[in-house]
Order: C-alpha cells, then structure tokens, then sequence
C-alpha cells in the first residue's frame, strides 16, 4: 500500500504522524480552524464545536451518526447559516459573519448533500457559471460582447477539459436536468474546481451514487489532494473513509467526539460507543 | 356579420398602442419573472413611476418635460430599492406579497385627498404632452394606411424593407424551430423562405390597417422603443451576467455557494427590469395626455403578467408576440361579438340557451372567451407560445 503514495499522500501523511488522537487537536498547519462554534435550534444544540483544526493538503472525513450536527456545522463553516456564538478561521482570515459568496469566494467551495446541478441549464453552461472573477458578470460590461469573449473562451476551455477529466464530455451541452444522480455529483464538485477553490468541501459526495462510481469519485477526491487542496467531507460510507481519508473528526450529538487516522477511529470504544449504543455486546436485561 | 371588420380590429390591436406598452412592461417583467424567478407583481407601480415622472415633471415642477424621463428612471430606480432591499433575501413568496402592495399603497397615494395639490389626487394630472406631440413628423388629424402600396416617394420602400427585416428576424425563430423537421432544407434557405412568408403574412396584415397621425407617432416611438428594449435584454441574457440571472431562478444556494452575490444580482435584476417598465408607463401617458391613478392598479400587473405567460416566459420573443396575441384576442372576442350580436338581432342563443341577453354583456363574455384560451394553453402549451418544452419538463428535479 505504502508505495503507491503520491507525494502529496506521504506528506499529508507524514504532517498527520505525530498528532495526538484526541477531539481538538493541534495540527502541524491548519488551514480551517474554528473555536467554539455553538448553533441552537430552539431548545436543541444542533452544533457545539469547541476546538478543531483541519490539515492543509489533507483530506478530512466528518463522520458522525444521523442527526450529529455534520451538514450544520458545514453550513456554519461555509456562511450558509449564522452560528449562535464562536470564531473560526480560514488561512488566517477570520471568518465570523461572512457572507456564504465572499466565504466561496476567499477560495473555500461547498457542495450539497442533495446536489445542486442548476438542470435547466446545459452542463457547460454550469461549468462556465463556477468560474469566478468574470468581467461579464457586471451587466454594463455583459452588454458588450468584445469585453468578456476572450475570458469566456479561457473558461470555456477550461470547463472542457475538466468535463473530459470527470468523463462528462459526452453530455455536454445537454440540460443538466438530464443527468443521472451520480452524474450530477460529478458534475456538481467539477464546477466547484471552476472556481479554483483551496478548500473543497464536500456534503457527502457518496450518497445515492452507484458501487462503479464510487470508485471514480474516490480517484477524483484524492487528486483534489494531489493538486494542492485540502478537502473536508460528511461521508456515512465507512469503507470509502476507510479507503481515502488522512484524518478522521467524529461528531455526536454537535460535538466532536473523536480525532485520529482512520485506523485509530475504527478502534475507538467512543465512536463505536456513538454509533452502536453503549451497550451493544450486553444483554438487554443486563442494566435491570 | 362584417368580417372584414373584424379582421381589421384584430390587426390595429395586434400592432396598436396596448400591445406596445405592454410588450415593453412585459419585456421589463421578463427579466425579473422570466429570467431571474423573481415574482415581482408590483409592475404597475414601476409603471405608474414613469407616468408621474412625466407628469409631475411638466405640471408642478415646471422644467422640461424631458426631465420627466429621468425623474421617472429615478422614481423606479428608488422603488426598486425599497421593494426589493427588505425582501430579495426572503423566500421568493415574499417579495409577491410585498410588490404587489407596495404598487397599491402608491396607487391611493397618488390619488388621495392630501396629496391633491402635488399629484393630481383622482383626477390625475392633465395636458402635459405638448412637447412630445410637437416632435411628430405626422399631421396629428391625418389618416395614415400602414399598407406600403398607399404611401408615396421613398416610404413604401422603407417600409418593405422594414417588413423583410422583422419578417427575416420572425423567419430566424420559426425556422429554429421548424428547421429539425426538414433537415434537408439548408439553414439559410429555410431562414429565407420562412422569413419571405412573414413579410408576405404582414404585406397581407398591413393592407387594410389605417392609424390616425396622432397614433401613429406613439405606435412609431413605441414600437422602437420595444426593439431597442429587445436588443438590449438579449445582449444582456447571453452575457455571464445573464447566465448568473438564469443560474438563480433555477437554484439561488447553489449560485452562492460559487461566490456569487446573489443579493445584489436580484436587485440589479428588479431594478433593471422596473426601469423598463418605466418608459411602458410614459408611453401609455404621453399617448392619452394624462396620467390617472386608477390606471395602474393590480389588474394592469396581472394582465401584463398574463401577456408574458401566453407568449413564454423567458423569450424575448415571448414577451413581444405575447402581448400582440393578447390585445389581438381580446379585439377579436369583442368585435366578433359585437357583429354575432347585431346580426342575431340583439341576442345569441346556443341550443335554446341564452348566451348573451343584450350587447352590453358582450364584455364579461369577451373575458370569459379570453379566459378560456388561456386555460387551453395552459393545458397544452405550458411553456407559453414560444416556450422551451423541454426546460418546462424538466421542472420536477
């Protein structure tokens, strides 16, 4: 297994070695961390984050049972909704009541649980939309054509062949709509790379995918790594987790629970604690 | 029954005075509803700005009644704000509710007591448009055929070629269309020959259609004002600005999520839009020399919304033809009835049931007939007469 790492593999790796395996701890160069971050529902803490740290150039699984608090604190995370109280960084910026569009646009990109493909568009089209900084999306400057088509046809190249490298270029210019579930996550993370994200993160980019495309997204997460970005997913699949992750933060009931490497996370009694009950072995009529 | 009567009352309104500030209302509602999904239900309201801009301007303010055109963009453009900065962030259902009692409470402001003395109250203002009457080429008593073969010198060739060049243009949509059916026929040929038919469809039109110099002007102005208004919105829709516009209807988080500001495009869009509607409101002002308050209630927003609806949503073509198709309609219903009720002797009966008593019913069936073509389209033609089937299936995600 060891020797078939890219480099960016081994380094992400090798930055996780020496961590200690425990809920908040301290990494080697953390690109994403947030400090106490609390959201309430009601009379319901959905998320109650009191310190974590997320690896550059790893990638990091979110995992939790349903209901922990993962897709929550995504939306926190990423400006989608506004947290009761906490802090939280990105590259050292902070990013406490930031906008969802100016936290996209600071280089941390988001995709949804249950996708996003814009379908009444073609699928070029969605691509070429991803693309940030275009000087015809000012409307006095979209009125004239000669302003924005060079840029357009960069974009345009650009969205092409990574439509190739995700093997959409057969659907090209059809509607979005028209794509199938799996095709659509496809779809949805190669329009995240339009806009050159740093930071990608995924809300469980496994679900309703098929067993065969399970394995290509998996390729295409970890080249993500090996083009320098750092990635965060929700993931229920354990064995995909298993199979690609660096690093692995455990959420129940809103808080983390769990740190380590994937290897230290499926032998830790609290998260099969979180996830079976705490009394899965015993008879029931043990306690009485 | 006078049918060439008919026939011709069916043409004037196809080309008159209300489809033309309707299709350019309907133009300035395209992009907010067609395009971006904002259900703005207040157009009258940015309508009624533009009509009191010019009003105001040369009645009370006594500058220029060209001010009034800027007065007006100004209005709109505070409007827009007001309307769309407490709810473009709110769901879309929201900002329905909002638009559509904000045009209300400028209504009954504009016709209120206290606000006589700068507004006119109910009476409106009056007598304004002299100088934009000035301005007419035309003798305003004159009667003008708009048929090529009655005009003199080099007019009947201008408007042959005017007639090519909208027929060539109406060809270029037809033909995108009809061209997957015959795949043999080359593209330009196709466009050629469909485009010939149109002009020789609106040779055919023009014949008996007669306007009055003093419409004729509003008609020309108007009806330019409509293409300017067209280019400029297509321009717009196939830059990136649009494809951001599109983007949102379909799914506003997702656009986000790219770094997009939303926000602020919504109310790009809203504003945009109501500034276009503006000038539907100077038009239809300048046209009756007046501006009354009660003119520009919700049923003018609903109608212009119905207009949109019948042509297609989200084509530029859709809001121009949709329009004309509505005014055509309702001319058609209303003088066909006229003549079914005059030659039945004052009454229409269908098997032994009394349809129309009198000819003063004529217009609520005239509506009831409207009302039910419109049902029939919405039943087999969802997307509107120049709609996308396609985009339209693809609703249910």
């Amino acid at each position: 297994m060891a020797d078939d790492l890219t480099p960016a593999a081994a380094a992400a790796k090798a930055a996780l070695a020496d961590v200690t395996p425990e809920p908040g701890s301290k990494k080697l160069d953390p690109i994403l961390i947030a400090n106490g971050v609390r959201r309430t529902f009601g009379g319901i803490t959905a998320v109650d984050v009191d310190h974590t740290e997320v690896q550059r150039g790893s990638i990091t699984a979110l995992i939790g049972p349903n209901g922990a608090g993962k897709t929550t604190f995504f939306n926190l995370l990423t400006g989608f909704d506004k947290p009761d109280a906490g802090t939280w960084s990105f590259e050292g910026r902070s990013m406490e009541g930031l906008a969802a569009h100016k936290a996209a646009r600071l280089g941390m990109i988001r995709t949804f649980q249950l996708t996003k493909s814009l379908t009444k568009m073609s699928v070029i089209e969605n691509m070429k939309l991803g693309a940030t900084g275009q000087v015809g999306e000012q409307w006095w400057k979209g009125l004239f054509p000669f302003m924005w088509k060079q840029q357009e046809a960069e974009i345009e190249q650009r969205a092409d062949e990574l439509l190739a490298r995700f093997k959409l270029d057969h659907m090209r210019d059809e509607y979005a709509g028209t794509l199938s579930g799996g095709q659509r996550k496809l779809l949805e993370m190669s329009r995240a790379l339009m806009a050159r994200p740093k930071m990608v993160m995924l809300d469980e980019p496994m679900a309703g995918v098929n067993p065969a495309l399970k394995q290509s997204l998996n390729q295409h997460i970890k080249g993500l790594r090996d083009e320098g970005m750092t990635v965060l997913f929700v993931e229920h699949d354990m064995d995909m987790v298993h199979d690609i992750s660096d690093w692995v933060v455990v959420m129940a009931e809103g808080c983390i629970i769990a740190e380590g490497t994937p290897d230290q996370i499926s032998n830790n009694p609290a998260v099969i604690d979180a996830y079976l009950g705490s009394h899965q072995g015993k008879s029931l009529l043990e306690d009485l | 029954m006078n049918w060439s009567n008919i026939f011709e009352a069916t043409l004037s309104a196809f080309f008159g005075v209300n489809a033309m500030y309707y299709a350019i209302a309907a133009i300035g509602l395209n992009v907010q509803f067609g395009y971006t999904g904002l259900l703005n239900f207040g157009q009258a309201g940015f309508m009624a700005c533009g009509a009191y801009g010019l009003g105001m301007t040369a009645h009370y303010f006594q500058i220029s009644f060209w001010w009034g055109i800027a007065i007006g963009i100004g209005y709109a453009v505070v409007l827009g704000l007001i309307m769309g900065v407490p709810t473009l962030r709110l769901r879309a259902d929201y900002l329905a509710i909002v638009t559509i009692a904000v045009a209300e409470v400028i209504r009954l402001i504009v016709r209120s007591v206290r606000f006589k003395v700068y507004v006119g109250g109910s009476d409106g203002i009056n007598e304004f448009s002299a100088s934009y009457r000035r301005l007419s080429p035309y003798v305003e008593s004159g009667r003008y055929p708009l048929s090529p073969f009655k005009a003199e010198g080099a007019v009947p060739y201008v408007m042959l070629a005017a007639m090519l060049a909208i027929g060539l243009v109406l060809g270029a949509a037809t033909w995108n269309k009809l061209g997957k059916r015959f795949p043999s026929v080359p593209q330009r040929a196709g466009v050629g020959l469909t485009g010939v038919v149109w002009m020789l469809v609106l040779i055919a039109a023009s014949l008996r259609v007669e306007y009055t110099g003093y419409s004729l002007w509003t008609v020309t102005v108007g009806w330019t004002l409509v293409a300017i208004f067209s280019v400029f919105v297509w321009l717009l829709m196939r830059s990136p600005w649009g494809r951001v516009l599109k983007a949102i209807r379909e799914d506003e988080d997702a656009v986000r999520s790219l770094g997009k500001n939303v926000y602020s495009y919504k109310m790009q869009a809203l504003i945009l839009g109501g500034v276009i509607a503006t000038f539907a409101g100077m038009m239809f002002s300048v046209e009756r020399g007046s501006v009354q308050p009660d003119n520009y209630s919700r049923d003018l927003t609903f109608y212009v919304l119905t207009a949109l609806v019948l042509g297609g949503a989200a084509k530029i073509s859709g809001s121009i033809v949709g329009p004309m198709l509505f005014w055509g309609i309702l001319a058609f219903a209303d003088v066909f009835l006229n003549e079914l009720v005059k030659s039945n002797g004052g009454s229409v009966e269908v098997f032994g049931i009394q349809l129309i008593g009198n000819i003063s019913q004529v217009g609520q069936i005239q509506l009831m007939l409207v009302g039910l073509l419109l049902i029939l389209l919405m039943v087999f033609r969802p997307q509107g007469l120049f709609g996308n089937r396609k985009e339209m299936a693809l609703d249910g995600r």
